[in-house]
C-alpha cells in the first residue's frame, strides 16, 4: 500500500512540475515571437520573473521524493539516460541565467542574445522531457541488476534496441512543445495586455488544432507500441475519468479562448496537462520503468520502492511540508497577481 | 586519470566545488542582508534600506548561478553513482528530499517576494521575505550537511539480507552528532565569505573615497559580523569537527596532519611536505605536544600515526588532504588576526584612517573562499577510500555502465559551460560593485 501512495505522490509532483514549470517553459518557447520590443520582453520576463525558480524546484522536491521512496528506479533511471539528463542540466543552466543576466545590461546587443537563449534553451527541454516521457512509455533496455545505458539514438526504431531518440519518443517530445508553446502563450495572454496580448492569443489560436492531431496521433501510437497501457484500461475501466479530464481540459481551451477569458483557458490547459500526464501513469502502472527486451526485467512499484520505515516516516515529513508549500505557493500567486505592468502602480 | 573512477570522482569534485563558490556566499550574505534590513526596520533610516538593497543585486546574481549549478548535484548522486544511490537512497533520500521541501520552496517563495515585492509587501514584510531567504539558506545546508555526515559517520541504519542499507531511525539521521558541528563550522565558514565580501567592498568604497557613507556601513557591519565568525570557525566548531575526525576517522586524522609514526606528545606540522612512499615528513617545522593536546587535550597523549593502520585504509590522496587542511587552518588563523585588528580599530574609531589596514580588507576578499574549498577538500578527501565510512567504498558506488568516454563528454561540457558561466557572474557583480549603492528605489 505503501508504494502506491508514494507512487501516487511523486507523479502528482511530477505533474505540478510540469503544469507550473511547463507555463515559464511555454513562455520562453513563446517569447521571441509574442513579445518583439525590449519591453515587450521585459513584461513576458516579469510574468515568470518571481516566480520561475519556485516552479522549478518542484523537478528538485519530486527528484527527491523519488530518490528517497524509489532509489532502485531512481538509481537505474538517472544513469541509463546519463547524456540526455546531463543535456537536460545544461540547458537548465543555460536558461536559468539567461533570465537573470539579461536585465543586469542595457545593451542591444546583449539582451537579444539572452532573449535568443532563453527561448531556445525553453524550446529543447520541452522537447527533452517530452521524449523522456516516450522512453517511459516504450521501456527501456533493463538487465537483471535493473540497470541499462542507452545511446541518443540508434536507428531511429522504437524496437528493443532504440535509443533515447526514435521517431515514437521525437513524435512526444514534439507533442510536449506543442502542449507547453500553448501553455505558456495562454499564461503570458492571461498576465500582459495590448500587443503582446494579441499575440499571445494568436499563439494559442495556432497551437491548439496542433495539440488536438498531436493528442489523437501520440495516443494511437502509444497503445499500439505499449500494449501494456490498453491492458490497464481494459482492466480498470474507472481509468477512462483521466482521459476525460484532459478532453474536457483540451474543450476548456477553446471555449474560453473564445471568451477571451484567459485565466480559465490558463486552468483549462493545466487541467488538460494533468490529465494526460495522469492518463500515462495509470497506464504504465503497477511498472515505474517498462522494460523493452524482457518484460520481467520491469522495474515496479514493489521491485523499486525503499522498506516501509522509510516510506512511513516520509508520510510524516512529507506532510506538513507540502503544506506549507502549498501556502507559500497561494500566497505568491496571490500577491503577484493580475497583469503586469512596467512602470506604475503594479509590482 | 583516464578511469571511470577517477573522472566520476572529478565530476563531483569539480561540479560540487564551484557550486559552492556561490552557496558560501548566499550562506553569509542572506544572514548579512538580514541584518542590514533588522538596521533599517529599527532605525528607520533609509540608509539600512538602500544598502540592503545593493547587496540584494549581488545576492541575486550569486543566488541564481548557486540555483543553476546547483541542479546537477541532486542529479548527479543518480547518473554517476548509482550503484550508491541504489544502496543509500532510502536514507539519504529523506535528507535531500526535506531539502527540497522545506527550505528551497521556503527559499525561492520569498526570494521571489524579498527581489520583485518592495513595494506591495510594506516594510515588515519584506524584513520579513529577507528573514524567510536567510532562514531557508541555512536549513538547506543543515540538511545537505547531515547527507554528508551520514557519509561520513553512518548512523539510524541496519544492513538488509541482501547488503541493502536501510533506514531504522530517522531522527538518528537528523540528530547526527556529526552534522551538529559539520553544519556550525560551514555556516560560520559561508558567514566569513561574506563577512569579507562586505568588508573588503566598504573597504575598497573608502579607498577609493566613493560612495559617501556606504563604504563604513559594509565595513562596520563586514567587520563586526566577520570577527565573531572567524573565531566561532575555529572555536568550538572546528575544534569539535577535528575532535569527531580523531574519535571516528583516526587514520583520517593521521593523513591531514602529515603524522606517519604513532608517538606519544606528539608534534604538530606547520609545514612540511608529506613523502607517502618513505612515510616521512619532508622539511618539517614542528611543534611538540600539540597533536596530542588537540585530539586528546593531554600532552603527553600518544596519537596514531598512519603505520598503525592497514594501507588499504589510508585516504588515497594524502598530499592533497595534507595541504587542504593545513592551508584551510593557516588561513583561519589569518583570518582572525585581520579582523581581530579591525575590529580593534574600528572601535578605537581609526579604522577608516588606516589604509593598509584597509587595503588588507579588501586584498583579502578572495582568500575565505579558497579557505572554505580547502575545509570541504579535507572533509571529502579524509573520507576516502569510502563513500559512506566504514560500509561502502567510493569504487563501488559508480554507475556500472556509464563509460569514462561519456563521463569525460559530459566533464569538458561542465567545464566549459561553468567556465563561461563564472566569467559572466563576476562580470556582471563587477558591475554592481562600480555602480554602487544608493541610486535608485526597490530592486525591479
Amino acid at each position: 500500500m505503501l508504494p502506491v501512495i508514494w507512487f501516487w505522490i511523486v507523479a502528482t509532483m511530477v505533474a505540478i512540475y510540469v503544469v507550473l514549470d511547463g507555463f515559464d517553459l511555454g513562455a520562453g518557447i513563446v517569447h521571441l515571437f509574442v513579445a518583439r520590443t525590449d519591453r515587450e520582453r521585459r513584461a513576458v520576463l516579469k510574468s515568470i520573473g518571481p516566480v520561475w525558480d519556485g516552479n522549478e524546484v518542484w523537478l528538485l522536491a519530486g527528484g527527491g521524493a523519488l530518490y528517497f521512496a524509489f532509489p532502485a528506479l531512481y538509481a537505474s533511471s538517472f544513469s541509463g539516460f546519463y547524456l540526455p539528463l546531463m543535456m537536460v542540466l545544461w540547458l537548465l543552466i543555460l536558461r536559468g541565467s539567461s533570465v537573470e543576466f539579461r536585465s543586469h545590461i542595457d545593451n542591444a546587443l546583449w539582451r537579444p542574445f539572452w532573449d535568443i537563449v532563453f527561448s531556445l534553451a525553453s524550446s529543447l527541454l520541452a522537447i527533452f522531457f517530452g521524449a523522456a516521457l516516450g522512453n517511459v512509455v516504450r521501456g527501456v533496455p533493463l538487465d537483471a541488476q535493473g540497470d541499462f545505458f542507452l545511446p541518443l539514438w540508434t536507428d531511429f526504431q522504437p524496437g528493443p534496441h532504440a535509443g533515447v531518440l526514435d521517431w515514437y519518443t521525437v513524435l512526444v517530445g514534439l507533442f510536449a512543445f506543442a502542449t507547453l508553446a500553448q501553455h505558456g502563450a495562454l499564461w503570458v495572454a492571461y498576465k500582459t495586455e495590448g500587443a503582446v496580448l494579441a499575440r499571445a492569443r494568436t499563439a494559442a489560436a495556432i497551437t491548439w488544432p496542433l495539440v488536438v492531431i498531436l493528442t489523437v496521433a501520440t495516443t494511437i501510437v502509444s497503445f499500439r507500441l505499449q500494449p501494456h497501457l490498453g491492458a490497464s484500461f481494459a482492466a480498470h475501466p474507472a481509468g477512462y475519468c483521466f482521459p476525460a479530464l484532459a478532453l474536457l481540459g483540451l474543450a476548456g481551451i477553446f471555449v474560453f479562448h473564445r471568451r477571451s477569458q484567459q485565466l480559465a483557458a490558463f486552468l483549462s490547459s493545466a487541467v488538460y496537462i494533468v490529465g494526460m500526464l495522469t492518463s500515462v501513469v495509470f497506464g504504465v502502472f503497477p511498472n515505474v520503468l517498462p522494460a523493452n527486451q524482457d518484460p520481467a526485467l520491469s522495474l515496479t512499484i514493489s521491485n523499486a520502492s525503499a522498506p516501509d520505515y522509510g516510506l512511513q516516516i516520509g508520510l510524516l515529513w512529507f506532510a506538513p511540508g507540502i503544506l506549507l508549500t502549498l501556502c507559500y505557493h497561494v500566497y505568491l500567486y496571490r500577491k503577484f497577481a493580475g497583469k503586469v505592468r512596467l512602470d506604475d502602480g503594479g509590482y | 586519470m583516464d578511469s571511470a573512477l577517477a573522472l566520476h570522482r572529478f565530476h563531483f569534485a569539480f561540479t560540487i566545488t564551484f557550486h559552492y563558490l556561490f552557496v558560501q556566499l548566499t550562506l553569509g550574505l542572506g544572514f548579512l542582508l538580514f541584518v542590514l534590513k533588522t538596521l533599517a526596520l529599527r532605525t528607520g533610516d533609509e540608509h539600512y534600506n538602500d544598502a540592503a538593497r545593493f547587496w540584494a543585486k549581488i545576492f541575486a546574481v550569486n543566488f541564481a548561478l548557486g540555483v543553476v549549478t546547483g541542479i546537477p548535484m541532486e542529479f548527479q548522486f543518480g547518473t554517476n553513482w548509482s550503484q550508491f544511490s541504489r544502496a543509500a537512497g532510502g536514507v539519504i533520500g529523506h535528507t535531500l528530499g526535506m531539502e527540497g521541501l522545506y527550505s528551497f520552496f521556503l527559499e525561492s517563495s520569498f526570494l521571489g517576494l524579498f527581489l520583485y515585492g518592495e513595494k506591495i509587501l510594506g516594510r515588515t514584510g519584506h524584513w520579513f521575505s529577507a528573514m524567510a531567504v536567510w532562514i531557508g539558506s541555512w536549513m538547506s545546508a543543515y540538511l545537505i550537511v547531515a547527507t554528508d555526515a551520514w557519509m561520513q559517520h553512518p548512523v539510524g541504519y541496519a544492513l538488509g539480507s541482501k547488503g541493502e542499507i536501510i533506514l531504522t531511525s530517522w531522527t538518528t539521521l537528523l540528530f547526527n552528532e556529526w552534522a551538529f558541528w559539520q553544519f556550525w563550522h560551514a555556516i560560520l565558514g559561508g558567514l566569513v565569505t561574506g563577512s569579507f565580501a562586505m568588508a573588503g567592498i566598504g573597504a575598497m568604497y573608502v579607498l577609493l573615497k566613493k560612495h559617501g557613507d556606504y563604504g563604513p556601513t559594509f565595513v562596520k557591519v563586514g567587520v563586526t559580523a566577520g570577527v565573531i565568525a572567524a573565531l566561532l570557525v575555529a572555536f568550538p566548531t572546528g575544534d569539535q569537527q577535528g575532535k569527531l575526525v580523531g574519535r571516528h576517522q583516526p587514520v583520517t586524522l593521521a593523513a591531514m596532519e602529515g603524522h606517519f609514526e604513532t608517538a606519544a606528545g606528539a608534534p604538530i606540522a606547520i609545514l612540511g611536505q608529506p613523502d607517502v612512499d618513505k612515510q616521512r615528513l619532508d622539511n618539517p617545522f614542528l611543534i611538540p605536544g600539540v597533536l596530542s593536546f588537540i585530539t586528546h587535550t593531554r600532552w603527553e597523549a600518544e596519537v596514531k600515526g598512519l603505520s598503525d593502520f592497514p594501507r588499504e585504509q589510508w585516504p588515497d590522496s594524502i598530499p592533497l588532504l595534507y595541504y587542504s587542511f593545513h592551508i584551510m587552518v593557516g588561513l583561519g588563523t589569518i583570518f582572525i588576526a585581520i579582523m581581530a585588528l579591525s575590529f580593534l580599530q574600528l572601535w578605537r574609531g581609526r579604522l577608516y584612517a588606516s589604509k593598509p589596514l584597509l587595503w588588507i580588507l579588501m586584498l583579502a576578499m578572495p582568500l575565505p573562499y579558497v579557505a572554505n574549498t580547502a575545509g570541504w577538500m579535507t572533509a571529502e578527501l579524509g573520507r576516502q577510500p569510502w563513500l559512506i565510512y566504514g560500509l561502502m567504498r567510493t569504487s563501488a558506488g559508480v554507475s556500472p555502465h556509464v563509460s569514462s568516454g561519456s563521463a569525460m563528454f559530459t566533464l569538458l561540457g561542465f567545464l566549459g559551460l561553468y567556465t563561461l558561466l563564472l566569467m559572466l557572474g563576476l562580470f556582471m557583480i563587477w558591475r554592481e560593485i562600480e555602480h554602487g549603492p544608493g541610486h535608485e528605489g526597490p530592486a525591479h
